[in-house]
């Protein structure tokens, strides 16, 4: 019934003298929003970057929408979106050019990039906008911009990287609308993020620390075994016993 | 209080660049390199030019003259043809410099009608080249024709005697010197200095020194620091390279050249900071630092480019660019040894431009944070 | 293949867009092509003479005359004594001292032979031979006509001469223009080709956009054909600006063809954006690459053969020139803008260039592979 999609058994990332990511294991499955929590430097980038094909690991095994990460990478890839905080969109370019674009890449036909064109910008009630520069929206429409398109090709597995920095809680809301609207339609969402309500929002939470995973479960159970009032103390206990500074 | 505020920035600045050290390693090579090709690669001498012989005499007259031709250290000896129309393939395929032409009869009309001739086609897509070729050429004819002559000196002759002032080899070095010294210092100052000072506005960083208690100059008077230190460096390098490796000797006094260079150096940081006043990216620092500082320090110090040559609108557009003045300050102290009186001028000129330049960035920078 | 479309549209998109590139690109070559050729000029002209004359004779002065009339020197400088002259020369008010000794022409008469001095200013070493050269010439054709009206003609022993007879092709007219205006052509894009793009991927580094396409489905390949493509028309826009202007505004029309230009041009920018290339996969900030870029393309002039010619060099300097693609570049562009010379003659700068493309674009996806892993 539910299909794993994400596989990772004792992945690790090892630097000079230093890893990173240690021994990891954990499932994700198909229409789960997991949320990937942790401090500073705990490893959670990197482990995602193991995730989607941008770095080779040092040993371990992971999956992700069937392939393998050592050698597969190029059709991970192709099987995945992307958001990250730093940067989705060019700015310089206008807002029906990044549809266009990511269209493009991902393989999307004219006519369905066309498609797309229309439905998104529908969605968005990004109509007027449709050629002004992304530079000129304001940052709470470009978040929900970037998520669209980074779901344009409705990708198995979509992995966000703290997408909602920097919004205001009403605009966070309505980004957490479509990420659960994207759930409802199978897409797994990966998702990283520093506001620990939002983690109340996913249906499992995984938190690092110094590397290793030291809870695994769903937030409510997660609330009640460590005896806090909410996820935000959950983290800090397990975040107290972190060794490794940023 | 100021002192130590500063020297904090000075010293964060200072990891900055000792970090970076591909950065550091080609700012301090970059002269020696320059150094070492001006001295010893480049130069507008010309020798080993490669030339082609049309011998169709090929007798004992000929042949001798064609020897001394190649003996010469100008020229090089490429190949010989053997025919007229030969002669504009091989230039076409730019192999040679000039083609020397001997007719047929060459011996016969040398000694029958004491009349010979002998054609020189020179390649005058490089002017220069092609004349001093051509006298090098004529030179070593007129010397064989003498030694046919019997020995006889002709009456009436006018002797020349020639003397060749401050630098009696001819070494290129001693023109190119002053000039690698501008360009490094224009470079390594304004440049570097620019594009610093516009990275932190470019990557965000800059709010957070501007609320520092520094004073904002300050702060980027802390900024040119560590560069002028560089530049010193760059100084005594390239002098002592010049001295040591180059056999070009320091005529005049040490400390009066160190003195304008510093001023020099001054100079180029304040036109560093006041370009990065304008720039608001990295990238458009750069080119503005090359089309407003390289380019014209290049083209109008004179050291590339007679100055004198240009059409007089170009000569006056040259006297805006700082290097120009430094050039000739370093040539008239370091080579021909000139004291402070002949050059009081010039460095008027340059402590004039400092001060209108500081005074213009301290204005805007006052006027606009951001 | 598709992938590769989108990608130059969106490179050409941004491209149009950023109002920077436009101005840098094309100010800088109008301004380099419009005034540096009116600045590159190394011909020996106009030389200050100071003339220190002790003998005041008709014929003296008849020398001196001739000397201006040459055309080559100005007489900046009368003075009375070397002394005086010396300080003209510190002063750099004269280029040249001719001093002519007290009974200077009675000793001429009397002795048959007589002397004069001459001393140079020769910091700059080309202009001090020349200038002397031009002077002793001038001074060689003065004797000759003094001899000439003094003896009888009887009493002229034949010697044999060999005439020299001159000439000059390919320049006629000795415009120093038509040979630096091709050459500063090259450099520009030479400058422009690779600064830009190793620039433009670094810049992506910089600023983290390149994370995106790391994790899109865009092979290696494509993603930097796409950075080339539009970098190499853009290159191929300023070439021909550029030929326009040499054209218009000094009247430099190639005795070759202009496609025998644009052929080597094509081949010779894949070589220069596969530098360029190259630099970004060492630099690790936009301050480095600007740095080593600038570094690079400064030591390709000096050794290309544009201001000083290469075969004045050194061996290792010579080899230093055979390893810089824009010797090669200019070269071809003299022979064919001023030679005539077509594409048979340049086939071993083509073969040149083609090996830098391959060794510079290769050694760039290697490098490139490695930062991904």
């Amino acid at each position: 019934m539910s299909e794993t999609v994400i596989s990772a058994k004792a992945l690790t990332k090892r630097f000079a003298g230093f890893t990173a990511v240690d021994a990891i294991s954990f499932d994700v499955r198909k229409g789960e929003i997991f949320g990937f929590l942790g401090a500073n430097g705990a490893g959670k980038t990197t482990a995602m970057r193991m995730l989607c094909g941008l770095s080779l690991p040092s040993s371990g095994e992971a999956r992700v929408a069937g392939y393998d990460v050592y050698r597969q990478t190029e059709l991970i890839k192709r099987n995945i979106g992307y958001m990250s905080q730093k940067f989705s969109l060019y700015e310089d370019l206008t807002v029906k050019e990044n549809i266009e674009f990511y269209g493009g890449i991902y393989r999307l036909s004219d006519a369905r990039i066309r498609e797309k064109i229309r439905e998104l910008l529908e969605q968005l009630q990004l109509g007027d906008q449709a050629n002004s520069l992304v530079r000129s929206l304001p940052l709470g429409w470009k978040q929900k911009l970037a998520f669209s398109i980074a779901i344009v090709h409705d990708p198995a597995i979509v992995f966000l990287d703290e997408p909602t920095g920097g919004v205001d809680p009403i605009m966070r809301k309505e980004f957490w609308g479509m990420i659960y609207a994207a759930a409802d339609r199978g897409i797994t969402v990966f998702v990283t993020t520093h506001y620990m309500d939002e983690a109340e929002y996913c249906h499992r939470v995984s938190i690092m620390v110094d590397g290793r995973i030291e809870a695994l479960d769903d937030p409510g159970t997660l609330i009640r075994q460590h005896g806090a009032a909410s996820m935000d103390e959950v983290f800090l206990q397990l975040a107290r016993k972190a060794t490794r500074k940023e | 209080m100021i002192m130590k505020q500063l020297l904090v920035f000075v010293r964060k600045e200072w990891y900055h660049i000792w970090r970076d050290r591909r950065t550091l390693l080609i700012l301090i090579g970059m002269p020696i390199i320059q150094i070492v090709l001006y001295g010893f690669a480049l130069t507008n001498e010309v020798k080993n030019s490669n030339i082609a012989v049309l011998d169709a005499a090929q007798d004992a007259s000929s042949i001798p003259l064609v020897q001394e031709i190649a003996a010469s250290r100008y020229f090089h000896l490429l190949r010989y043809i053997h025919s007229p129309r030969d002669i504009e393939g091989v230039f076409r395929k730019g192999k040679i410099r000039m083609a020397i032409v001997i007719p047929r009869d060459f011996r016969n009309d040398l000694l029958h009608t004491n009349h010979a001739q002998v054609q020189l086609i020179a390649d005058a897509s490089d002017p220069n080249t092609a004349n001093t070729l051509t006298n090098y050429a004529v030179a070593i004819i007129n010397t064989y024709q003498s030694s046919l002559n019997v020995d006889q000196s002709l009456p009436y002759s006018i002797h020349t005697q020639l003397r060749m002032l401050y630098n009696p080899e001819l070494k290129g070095a001693y023109n190119f010197v002053p000039g690698v010294m501008a360009m490094v210092l224009m470079l390594v100052c304004a440049m570097m200095t620019s594009i610093s000072i516009v990275k932190e506005k470019e990557m965000g960083t800059m709010e957070v020194i501007l609320v520092s208690p520094l004073k904002p100059f300050r702060i980027v008077i802390a900024k040119t620091i560590p560069y002028l230190l560089i530049s010193f460096v760059n100084i005594v390098t390239i002098l002592l390279l010049s001295v040591y490796a180059l056999d070009v000797p320091i005529a005049g006094s040490l400390v009066l050249l160190v003195a304008e260079s510093l001023l020099f150096t001054g100079l180029s940081l304040s036109i560093g900071i006041l370009i990065s006043n304008s720039t608001r990216s990295q990238q458009t620092a750069m080119f503005t630092s090359m089309m407003s500082l390289f380019l014209p320090t290049l083209i109008f110090s004179g050291f590339l480019f007679p100055v004198e040559n240009m059409p007089v609108p170009l000569q006056v557009i040259a006297n805006v660019v700082p290097a120009k003045w430094y050039f000739i300050i370093v040539k008239d102290v370091m080579i021909k040894g000139a004291g402070f009186e002949a050059v009081w001028k010039e460095t008027l000129v340059l402590a004039g431009m400092m001060t209108v330049l500081l005074g213009i960035s301290i204005r805007n920078f006052k006027i606009r944070l951001t | 293949m598709r992938t590769l479309r989108f990608l130059l549209q969106k490179e050409l998109r941004q491209m149009r867009r950023d109002p920077a590139i436009w101005r840098i690109l094309f100010l800088m070559p109008v301004i380099q092509l419009l005034i540096l050729p009116l600045a590159a000029d190394y011909e020996v002209k106009n030389i200050n003479l100071s003339v220190t004359d002790h003998d005041r004779s008709v014929y003296s002065q008849l020398l001196v005359r001739k000397v201006i009339a040459s055309g080559y020197f100005r007489l900046t400088d009368y003075s009375p004594g070397f002394g005086t002259a010396l300080r003209a020369v510190e002063r750099d008010k004269a280029d040249l001292i001719l001093e002519i000794p007290p009974r200077w022409d009675r000793d001429l008469i009397k002795d048959g032979s007589a002397t004069l001095f001459i001393a140079v200013n020769a910091i700059n070493g080309v202009k001090a031979g020349l200038g002397a050269a031009y002077l002793q010439g001038i001074i060689q054709d003065y004797n000759a006509e003094v001899r000439a009206k003094w003896l009888a003609p009887a009493r002229m022993n034949p010697q044999p001469v060999i005439e020299v007879q001159y000439s000059d092709w390919f320049n006629p007219h000795m415009n120093y223009r038509f040979f630096m205006v091709p050459g500063i052509l090259v450099m520009l894009l030479t400058m422009i080709g690779s600064s830009f793009a190793s620039n433009n991927i670094v810049r992506e580094i910089e600023l983290g956009t390149i994370e995106q396409i790391n994790v899109s489905p865009i092979r290696k390949v494509h993603f930097i054909l796409g950075k080339l493509i539009p970098f190499w028309l853009l290159s191929m826009l300023i070439l021909t600006v550029g030929l326009i202007l040499a054209r218009v505004v000094f009247g430099i029309v190639p005795l070759g063809h202009y496609a025998t230009i644009y052929l080597f041009a094509g081949v010779y920018l894949l070589s220069i954006l596969g530098l360029g290339l190259l630099m970004s996969t060492y630099a690790q900030t936009q301050q480095q690459s600007m740095l080593v870029s600038f570094f690079i393309t400064m030591i390709f002039n000096l050794m290309s053969g544009l201001y000083t010619p290469v075969e004045s060099m050194p061996e290792w300097g010579q080899w230093i020139a055979r390893l810089t693609p824009v010797s090669y570049f200019i070269q071809v562009m003299r022979m064919v803008v001023l030679k005539g010379s077509g594409v048979a003659d340049i086939v071993p700068h083509i073969l040149a260039v083609l090996g830098f493309a391959v060794v510079f674009n290769g050694w760039a996806i290697l490098n490139y592979k490695k930062r991904r892993g």
